[in-house]
């Protein structure tokens, strides 16, 4: 009797908790499509070809962010060939070999860092870059995003490998098979979806950056395929955009963050189509 | 895993291709010349509109320019990173000092500050002294029917409502212009707060925001609320702007011919380096919170083919560019002002060599 | 083993070692740049600096105190709220969703963390500030308005406000990472707990258990984005240095102050100031990240014990 109470009583905290969990992301949910309709509903009358392809014209005579999309693709291409490498090859180092005082350093370091407002990732490349090249440059703007991907990635990595079953290793190493064929052969494949999350997570953040480009990678009027000359990016236009007095450049400013939603989006399902992530 | 190898592969060579570097550009020969200018905010839609236009004419010249703060843009001209800079605010003896030469002051446009304001039911625009708006800001009227405010506006039903002022947050040449104006204006203001890019409001009045945006955001916004921006964004936004009570005792609207009224009454006493403020001006229809906007540039110019682009720009713009000021809320330079501006566009040099050389 | 695969190993784990000490480096070289830039600020203030609570530009006083202050509470406002909404919806969408629902929910999470900052700041004013102004606000002040954090002037702008729009910028992180944690604790545990006659519930608590090392990486990813998110933040918390009890008045953060300040400070000592807070905020990380890691773990020692 005694124990059917308890049961029951386990039973509906059970029922309990799970409904509130299901309430966490309706909530959620609801306030988040919410952001994401209101976004689709201010932008999506002002999206046009022109305005997919053209660069910024004088308020009142249309224009669009083609260069600003280009600008966004080479800098965050860019940043993920600097970022991405070292942030998994850091947290690679940091699962398999990280438990010594090394590894808690660089850990601990690279949870500092990702505390780090990006604007004083902006200061520091303007500082290291920008002054002695004496101009703003696409590859500036790539390297402060890049500093920002790196430890964004190494952590989610490093939870993502940590989390791969040491049988599965064990087997291979039982075998012969040196650590390094190992870890490339077997363990990053098994963690591959975890550190696609991880990147992705990591390109989204970069994505919606804003600070760290405005004094590196400047922006630009112009189409410009050039790391070496300040570059456009959507960020940057869209608060160009913003924080100006006209109406019609607001509506944009929703029009290009709608573009970046949606582009965001589209590199989100391919990263998952080559990661075949098992829900 | 494969595909993902192919994948990184293939962007690796699409940035490979992507990140090569440009061909020098600015040489004195006969290629496309790139100008690079960043600044104050406030000029930016008048700016963009020349160099476009500018563009559509010479399509051997690429002029850019960026908003990135007035201050950005004195640090830009100091350190190198912009050929021209751009700032609301004349700069400093101080940093002018750091310059590496001769830095000069040439003003393109007049603007205006108007304060804007979240009043239910109010139709007509209010009318504010420079000591009912110094009393806000220093929190001694602290209610909308204040008798100091009801006097000046007789007939506008005031709400019996606390006023909550909205301030710059960021440093800003608007505050600076707003400020000056205050403290010429009073001596009460002058003592607590005084002229300032970014003053020490009085603690515990009113709200910080970001940028003429983040002004007009939170007076949009919240009920009650009064706020200082530049005239584009109170116009473009549909929202009220008070009529200021000037020198002469007028209250006066922040029109384009007010603003210029402004600069026509002190263009006489206007310096040789140009630096100067119109706040308060003389003239019956001054409007009094007007201020000039300024680019800056290098009197010895160290690229003679950009120094000429540069030059040509200037003077097309304050010429046959002045007829864009209007509709974009800026009033162009009154005759006197433009004449001194002339002559010191006329002094910009290369190597000793002048760089205008006729129209 | 093989002679190519010691030096094979070697190799890989010296190039590892690259890659992680970079991280090192950078941090180092930004601390250095930092600590150089600032040298005037702690010549003049030295450690008073810190404890100084008025920050006047124009006079050339800088105390970073109330910045400190608003950028630990609004964190903590940001935490408190997304931590358990994220591991709701994290449970939710591994534990109980079938995958037909889980799988656009979760794409949708992930894409919340792309939305630029200036856009929930927009939200923020738009939205939520009247929302607190009319509805929140006047709630709170009825039933609570004995306790001080719910006192003082409602304008809808403040330090609420501000870890309100913290914490959803918060929650898509720290959802996206504890949702790839918990999928990868085996089924095997979840199934062994359910045959031992343990509830749902429980059963998640355990696999919860398990997954601690990687939820509190999750948290503090998310107080990262909370620290030093600038522009959302900017528009809603009201920008005043001041320390105040209640959760309604305006407060200012480090990284507020330095992306509305950095662009425009010509002063000398005043970049020098806002440089030396950039500094601090490393050192608020450091504390917030340990101590946060201590009560993680603390946590995850107990519910394993238990």
């Amino acid at each position: 009797m005694a124990n059917d109470i308890a049961h029951n009583r386990r039973k509906f905290v059970s029922g309990v908790m799970t409904s509130l969990t299901a309430a966490c992301a309706t909530f959620v949910i609801a306030i988040l499509v919410i952001i994401l309709a209101y976004i689709a509903y201010r932008g999506f009358s002002a999206i046009s070809w022109e305005f997919l392809t053209e660069t910024p014209k004088p308020v009142g005579e249309g224009g669009g962010i083609g260069n600003a999309i280009v600008g966004s693709g080479i800098m965050t291409v860019l940043a993920s060939l600097i970022g991405l490498p070292i942030g998994i090859g850091a947290g690679v180092y940091l699962a398999e070999f990280g438990d010594k005082w090394f590894g808690t350093t660089v850990r601990f370091f690279a949870d500092t860092l990702i505390g780090v407002p990006s604007i004083i990732v902006g200061i520091f490349v303007y500082t290291l870059i920008v002054l002695p090249m004496t101009r703003q440059s696409g590859f500036a703007g790539s390297l402060s995003l890049a500093i920002i991907m790196i430890p964004i990635v190494a952590r989610t990595t490093e939870e993502m490998i940590r989390l791969v079953p040491k049988s599965m290793r064990e087997g291979a190493l039982a075998l012969g098979a040196p650590q390094w064929r190992v870890t490339w052969n077997i363990v990053l494949p098994a963690a591959a979806s975890g550190i696609a999350t991880g990147a992705m997570l990591a390109i989204a953040r970069i994505s919606g950056e804003t600070a760290p480009l405005l004094f590196t990678a400047l922006n630009s009027r112009f189409y410009n395929f050039y790391v070496d000359q300040p570059m456009s990016s959507l960020t940057v236009q869209i608060y160009n955009f913003a924080t100006g007095p006209f109406e019609v450049e607001h509506q944009m400013a929703w029009a290009a963050t709608l573009i970046l939603v949606g582009l965001i989006l589209i590199i989100n399902i391919i990263v998952r189509m080559f990661t075949k992530k098992k829900y | 895993m494969k595909n993902l190898k192919i994948t990184v592969l293939f962007l690796l060579s699409v940035a490979l291709v992507a990140a090569g570097c440009s061909p020098e550009s600015t040489g004195s020969g006969g290629g496309p010349v790139g100008l690079q200018g960043a600044g104050a905010s406030f000029p930016k839609p008048i700016y963009e509109k020349w160099m476009n236009e500018y563009g559509k004419i010479k399509k051997d010249i690429r002029i850019d320019y960026q908003s990135v703060g007035s201050g950005a843009g004195q640090k830009a001209i100091l350190s190198g990173t912009a050929d021209f800079g751009a700032s609301d605010d004349p700069m400093k003896d101080e940093d002018l000092k750091k310059a590496d030469g001769d830095l000069l002051h040439i003003p393109t446009v007049l603007g205006a500050v108007v304060l804007t304001y979240n009043l239910e039911g109010v139709k007509e625009p209010l009318k504010l002294t420079p000591d009912t708006i110094a009393g806000i800001y220093l929190g001694e009227i602290k209610k909308w029917n204040d008798p100091k405010l009801a006097a000046d506006n007789e007939g506008v039903e005031l709400p019996d409502a606390e006023i909550s002022p909205v301030y710059r947050a960021d440093s800003s040449g608007t505050t600076a212009v707003f400020t000056d104006f205050l403290s010429k204006t009073s001596e009460d203001f002058k003592e607590k707060v005084g002229p300032s890019k970014q003053p020490n409001w009085v603690q515990g009045v009113g709200v910080g925001a970001k940028g003429n945006d983040g002004v007009m955001g939170q007076v949009k916004n919240t009920p009650n609320t009064i706020g200082y921006v530049e005239i584009a964004f109170a116009k473009e936004n549909k929202l009220p702007a008070a009529l200021v009570k000037n020198k002469a005792g007028n209250f006066v609207e922040a029109s384009i011919a007010n603003v210029s009224a402004a600069a026509q009454g002190s263009a006489e006493s206007m310096p040789d380096d140009m630096r100067m403020k119109i706040t308060n001006a003389e003239g019956d229809n001054a409007y009094p919170i007007s201020s000039y906007t300024y680019i800056l540039a290098f009197k010895d110019q160290k690229d003679a083919a950009k120094g000429k682009a540069l030059v040509d720009f200037l003077w097309w713009a304050l010429h046959d560019g002045s007829q864009y000021a209007e509709k974009l809320h800026y009033a162009p330079l009154p005759d006197a002002v433009l004449k001194k501006v002339e002559a010191k566009i006329d002094t910009i040099e290369s190597g000793g060599k002048k760089l205008r050389t006729g129209a | 083993m093989s002679k190519t695969g010691t030096i094979g190993d070697s190799v890989f784990r010296t190039i590892l070692i690259i890659f992680a000490a970079t991280i090192l480096v950078i941090v180092a070289a930004m601390i250095a740049m930092m600590v150089q830039n600032s040298i005037p600020t702690i010549r003049e203030f030295g450690f008073g600096f810190l404890t100084g609570s008025r920050w006047l530009p124009a006079s050339d006083i800088y105390g970073a105190l109330p910045f400190i202050y608003g950028t630990i509470v609004s964190s903590l406002i940001a935490l408190i709220l997304a931590v358990p909404l994220s591991l709701g919806i994290a449970i939710f969408l591994v534990e109980q969703a079938p995958a037909r629902i889980a799988r656009p929910i979760a794409f949708m999470v992930e894409l919340l963390a792309a939305i630029p900052s200036v856009v929930y700041g927009l939200w923020g004013i738009f939205v939520l500030a009247p929302f607190i102004r009319v509805y929140l606000g006047p709630f709170l002040q009825n039933y609570f308005g004995f306790i001080p954090l719910f006192q003082g002037r409602l304008t809808g702008i403040g330090m609420l406000t501000g870890g309100i729009i913290m914490a959803l910028m918060v929650t898509p992180i720290v959802t996206a990472v504890v949702r790839d944690v918990l999928e990868v604790v085996p089924t095997a545990q979840r199934e062994a707990a359910l045959a031992l006659g343990a509830t749902k519930w429980e059963t998640t608590v355990i696999v919860l258990g398990n997954a601690a090392s990687g939820i509190a990486g999750a948290v503090v990813l998310g107080l990262g984005r909370a620290l030093g998110e600038t522009m959302a933040v900017t528009m809603v918390i009201g920008n005043s240095p001041q320390i105040s009890a209640s959760l309604f008045e305006p407060a200012y953060t480090i990284a507020s102050v330095l992306a509305a300040n950095f662009a425009e400070a010509t002063d000398k000592l005043y970049m020098s100031a806002l440089i030396e807070m950039g500094l601090v905020l490393f050192l608020v990380t450091f504390i917030v990240n340990a101590l946060a890691k201590l009560l993680v773990l603390r946590v995850a020692k107990r519910q394993t014990g238990h």
